[in-house]
């Protein structure tokens, strides 16, 4: 009954490759988009913002990011992490550098060095393939961390080697430091992401997107076929790092406003995000979003579960945390290779023909 | 299912909402994780000591203490999440145990008008409470502790043109001291040598060999968690004397020693709180906490060393509400009142006898200006085959004619990065 086509014709050809064709998902897509820009800013706390609206929103345009490079560009990345590292510390060094300019243009310009360095970083996927791209770009993640901690004119020198976020403002509103509004910083992010999403969806259903998914697919076919492998892949690394760059930014300058670089953009940030794209559905922005909900969400939840209501000790709960964790991981990979976004499209069929399957 | 969330989040709502008529004081603990080692004696010592004057003392001027548990394994993302779902319950003061967090948090209390208690952690420049109005790390601080290492040293023999080494966690913690040693090496002429150890350090081997060549006549270390047992083993391994070997008071625990067995016999370490259990308030722990089956956690690290300093942390945090509730006049006191408390905190030896603690801590008066206390630093040397750690120098005063300056000049550039005007209200 509900997403049907019946009764939904298609005059113009806009009309026809839109990204919702189906009315009712159209509307339902606008119903979020204005529940979230619009009625989610009033029942912002700081809880729900740092907890769990932040986080979100960051780790799906890294999710984004990465989904481009390895869902629709089928190389696999182990740099999330380091990359996010060069948004923030980009972040970090324009902030401080430039302080009159708009974070704004900041953030984008963070995403830019990073696509930069990220592109450096995929030169040699054209000469290498699957594992073993995987550990090049393994170095990378572990280069990085180790050049932000080594080399003092990154961290403006400070004794530590702490980088903290200033206050900057957007139109007179503070986004960084202490002193923030829950609505704004939610606001901001918020933008960056639907920008984010949009942005992939349209590159990935265009000539550049449909040059990955060739490679992904098989690359010595595409490049039979015309489709020159040397663009393809270094698009798709630059516009994956730019993704992560901002999302790096971001997650520095809003949410944490402190970062050590070891700590907070080692390994196993490549790995959670990595997490996120496989539980969510390789090759699906959706999947990005659904993946990121998942993980970031999931923790808190159960720990609300298991300390605040049934009483049980935090270290006991936070164990639990991983084995479950790791356990949906396994059950994904093995009942649904395809993910979260897979089963929303399952649902959506079902609910096609629901309530008269037959 | 809609009617099960809706009592799921009444439930959850009503576990949130603050409970009145307590002193909650949130526990940032970490009982997973690399540093669990650490983090578990701590928070068990933290938590009973509160438990103590629960069961004994009918809470600190006629209100109970509530602690509040939250696991942060040690990672800067879960303590904002744990720093967000506590602070509305009226959190008094935050003890995150991570200089990370630390870091973290500064701003954030500082905003939200919440005290933090870093002791012998964090900021070191915090101990300017002109520009870091709600950040105290008495009553010592990472920089008293490597001049007190330099002092030691100096009273062992003369130092100048000896090589010593620091071995350092590669973070914001283990980079803490090497401004302080760089200025001492110029005071005093000795040359210093900076070996770093990655996160989590488990893998030490490249860093020992380059100590093996060099030799360097002592070595200090600025470790934490399971860096530290490789560490002392790695200098076992190449039969390091030990007595040369200092570390921070973070890597001068049990849990440190004890895997290298013998062979870490005469490792030392820093302290600026008494070691071992010789102290009558344990014998009241045994009975109002232990003996009633209340203690924290497994119950089995009265009296080790990080538990000591969870006691010693607790301890200092109930005497600030004290000292809170007698200038406020009133019993449940309020995180800006703590505050005021702690600012106005001031530790003497009889205060100290009368908690059953005598002799456990240096003497001390907090300020607006010296949120830092004194910093006074003891040694500790580890007795293999007793199992004991045991204060082998009196506690004494740093090089504060080093230290100060650098205190100033890093908290002044915090001021000028944050805008903070520096003054005492």
């Amino acid at each position: 009954m509900l997403y049907r086509e019946a009764g939904d014709f298609s005059t113009t050809y806009p009309q026809d490759s839109q990204t919702f064709p189906i009315r009712f998902d159209r509307y339902r897509y606008y119903a979020v988009l204005l529940i979230a820009a619009i009625i989610m800013p009033f029942v912002m706390t700081d809880y729900l913002v740092n907890s769990i609206f932040l986080p979100f929103l960051i780790y799906a345009i890294a999710a984004i990011g990465l989904n481009i490079l390895t869902g629709y560009c089928g190389q696999v990345s182990l740099g999330t992490g380091g990359f996010m590292a060069v948004g923030a510390y980009a972040c970090y060094k324009l902030m401080t550098a430039f302080p009159d300019v708009s974070i704004f243009f900041h953030v984008i310009l963070a995403g830019g060095i990073t696509a930069l360095v990220g592109t450096a970083f995929g030169l040699p996927s054209l000469r290498i393939k699957g594992f073993y791209l995987a550990v090049a770009t393994l170095a990378a993640q572990f280069f990085l961390v180790w050049l932000f901690n080594k080399v003092s004119w990154f961290y403006n020198y400070s004794a530590s080697g702490q980088i903290n976020a200033p206050e900057r403002t957007v139109f007179g509103i503070e986004v960084t430091g202490p002193n923030t509004e829950a609505w704004a910083t939610y606001l901001f992010c918020l933008v960056f992401t639907v920008g984010a999403a949009i942005l992939a969806r349209n590159l990935t259903r265009g000539s550049v997107g449909r040059q990955w998914m060739a490679i992904r697919d098989m690359d010595i076919a595409a490049e039979i076929i015309g489709v020159n492998p040397l663009r393809a892949k270094l698009t798709a690394f630059a516009v994956s790092s730019f993704f992560v760059g901002v999302s790096g930014a971001l997650f520095f300058a809003v949410y944490l406003g402190a970062v050590e670089v070891g700590e907070v953009f080692g390994i196993n940030k490549s790995f959670l995000v990595l997490f996120m794209i496989i539980i969510g559905g390789l090759g699906s922005i959706f999947g990005a979003f659904a993946g990121s909900a998942f993980l970031v969400v999931l923790p808190v939840v159960l720990k609300i579960v298991g300390v605040d209501l049934m009483g049980w000790p935090t270290d006991i709960v936070a164990h639990f945390q991983l084995v479950i964790v790791g356990g949906l991981i396994i059950m994904f990979l093995i009942l649904e290779p395809h993910g979260l976004a897979q089963l929303w499209r399952v649902a959506k069929e079902k609910l096609r023909l629901w309530p008269f399957p037959h | 299912m809609k009617m099960k969330l809706g009592t799921m989040a009444v439930a959850g709502l009503m576990a949130a909402s603050p409970v009145m008529a307590d002193l909650v004081f949130p526990s940032l603990s970490y009982r997973t994780g690399p540093y669990a080692a650490g983090g578990i004696p701590f928070a068990d010592g933290y938590a009973d000591y509160f438990t103590l004057l629960n069961e004994r003392d009918g809470g600190i001027g006629g209100v109970a203490a509530r602690v509040l548990e939250c696991e942060t394994g040690y990672n800067t993302e879960k303590g904002v999440e744990c720093y967000e779902s506590t602070k509305g319950e009226g959190s008094l003061v935050y003890q995150p145990l991570s200089t990370g967090i630390t870091y973290q948090l500064i701003p954030k209390t500082t905003a939200d008008n919440i005290p933090m208690h870093t002791m012998g952690y964090g900021r070191t420049s915090a101990a300017n409470g002109e520009v870091f109005s709600h950040t105290f790390n008495y009553p010592a601080n990472y920089w008293n502790g490597a001049s007190g290492a330099i002092n030691y040293l100096m009273s062992q023999g003369d130092i100048s043109g000896k090589k010593i080494a620091l071995v350092y966690h590669n973070s914001a913690y283990g980079k803490e001291p090497i401004r302080t040693l760089e200025e001492l090496s110029e005071k005093h002429g000795f040359e210093l040598m900076l070996v770093a150890v990655d996160h989590p350090g488990q893998e030490q081997k490249s860093q020992w060999l380059q100590i093996r060549r060099e030799r360097p006549d002592n070595v200090i270390m600025y470790g934490w968690g399971v860096m530290n047992q490789v560490a002392i083993q790695e200098a076992a391994n190449i039969r390091y004397p030990m007595e040369n070997f200092i570390g921070i008071w973070w890597s001068g625990s049990e849990n440190d020693v004890l895997p290298a067995g013998d062979a870490a016999n005469g490792y030392k370490a820093l302290t600026f709180h008494g070691v071992g259990s010789d102290f009558p308030v344990f014998d009241d722990i045994q009975k109002y906490v232990v003996d009633a089956g209340k203690a924290a956690g497994a119950g089995d690290q009265v009296g080790t060393v990080l538990y000591n300093r969870g006691l010693y942390a607790a301890m200092l945090a109930a005497e600030a509400a004290k000292t809170a509730q007698v200038i406020h006049g009133v019993a449940e006191i309020t995180p800006a009142m703590m505050r005021d408390g702690m600012e106005a905190l001031e530790i003497t030896e009889a205060k100290m006898t009368d908690l059953g603690l005598p002799g456990f801590g240096p003497s001390f008066k907090v300020s607006c200006g010296n949120h830092g206390g004194p910093g006074l630093i003891g040694m500790t040397q580890w007795d293999a085959s007793a199992g004991t750690w045991s204060l082998i120098s009196e506690f004494a005063a740093t090089d504060m004619d080093v230290i100060q300056p650098l205190i100033d000049a890093d908290s002044g550039s915090y001021a000028s990065e944050n805008g903070i005007e520096a003054s005492c209200n």
